[in-house]
């Protein structure tokens, strides 16, 4: 997608700038953004490298195998199909917890094995479960607890508020993943397997 | 109240963390150092996403056509009483991580990090994913081509997530 998208932003900034004689901002533009770039990274490195060493004992502890037990009404609700599957109801639960506490690194192996698990157990090797739809769901509405890369990113830009937005953020993820899991729950309700599959 | 709740969440949550670390017996400290680690690795993933986006922002600004994209859309978002700088990080964010990241940045750094357009930009970052990359990963992994409802829903999510972020910071 971007390799179509970054050349044309260049083209047509280039041709537009150099026919409205805007020639010299946009020489200057460039080169400035490509500095800001290198400044902001190392002024990222201090915050990144804190927030995920303190992940990293998370990652340590039993605190995940814990959060699994208290996630379990949720995944009953999300997951009832996968009742007699244990391994990949596990292995959801611990992608799950692992996306809750901000782990992406531990997440997505969790992740791509439970879907593995979930295919074996798959009719239609080429078209996705109504449960594994589920899953990726909860994967894309970013069930983070603290954002800790954008607190990491504001604080570095100097921002005086930094956690600020763990609450904005909390209520948005709500909100999106709410409806994310009502859109599918309707589907599937509608178009689930051994219906007649429209999708 | 909000703000201190979020000022106050970081500081205990690495207090039980590390709390939680002593009292099973994790050498703590040199676990951290490995998590630490993997952060030095994530900026240098980072830097040269943020080096090509910010070129071509760059280019798009002070070419002037940036402006002139804004000004395009911005009668229908006034008349949904959105935002119109926003709208470059939400056609970005379902689609690259590290790219919507480097435009929030951009952002933040244009309207100021603690302005409602700065908070808008860290919500929507803080509470969506990259929606493509992750139905890619996670179908590609075992071999789908047929997604059924899959992006549809996830799309509906991060709509929905969207302007949550933008009608909390513009309440807050």
């Amino acid at each position: 997608m971007l390799n179509l998208l970054w050349p044309i932003f260049l083209i047509v900034s280039i041709i537009y700038a150099i026919a409205t004689g805007k020639a010299e901002q946009l020489n200057s533009g460039i080169f400035d953004a490509v500095k800001d770039a290198v400044d902001l990274s190392i002024t990222f490195l201090g915050t990144m490298c804190l927030w995920n060493g303190i992940m990293k004992i998370v990652q340590e502890t039993s605190l995940m195998n814990k959060l699994v037990k208290f996630i379990e009404p949720f995944m009953r609700f999300l997951f009832p199909k996968l009742k007699g599957n244990k391994r990949a109801y596990q292995e959801i639960s611990l992608n799950m917890v692992a996306n809750i506490m901000g782990l992406g690194n531990a997440a997505t192996p969790l992740g791509i094995k439970a879907m593995t698990t979930m295919q074996k157990d798959n009719p239609k090797k080429d078209t996705l479960t109504d449960s594994m739809i589920m899953f990726i769901l909860i994967n894309t509405a970013s069930l983070q607890l603290i954002p800790t890369n954008v607190i990491a990113i504001r604080m570095s830009l100097g921002s005086e508020n930094s956690a600020g937005i763990i609450v904005p953020v909390w209520i948005a993820t709500v909100a999106a993943a709410f409806a994310g899991i009502m859109a599918t729950k309707f589907a599937i309700h509608k178009w689930g397997e051994g219906k007649d599959r429209k999708w | 109240m909000v703000n201190y709740i979020s000022n106050a969440a970081m500081p205990i949550i690495i207090l039980l963390i590390v709390g939680y670390g002593l009292k099973e017996k994790i050498k703590v400290y040199d676990t951290f150092l490995d998590g630490a680690k993997e952060g030095l690795e994530m900026v240098f993933r980072l830097l040269p996403t943020l080096i090509g986006i910010f070129m071509a922002i760059g280019a798009l600004r002070s070419s002037g056509i940036l402006d002139l994209i804004v000004k395009i859309i911005s009668p229908i978002c006034i008349f949904f009483d959105l935002p119109s700088q926003i709208m470059p990080l939400a056609l970005i964010r379902p689609i690259s991580g590290s790219a919507s990241m480097a435009v929030a940045v951009d952002i933040m750094q244009e309207f100021g990090v603690d302005s409602t357009i700065g908070m808008i930009a860290s919500t929507i970052m803080g509470s969506t994913e990259t929606t493509l990359y992750t139905i890619a990963v996670y179908t590609g992994c075992v071999g789908i081509k047929k997604i059924r409802f899959a992006l549809a829903t996830a799309l509906i999510a991060d709509f929905v997530g969207m302007l949550t972020s933008i009608i909390i910071c513009k309440i807050l």
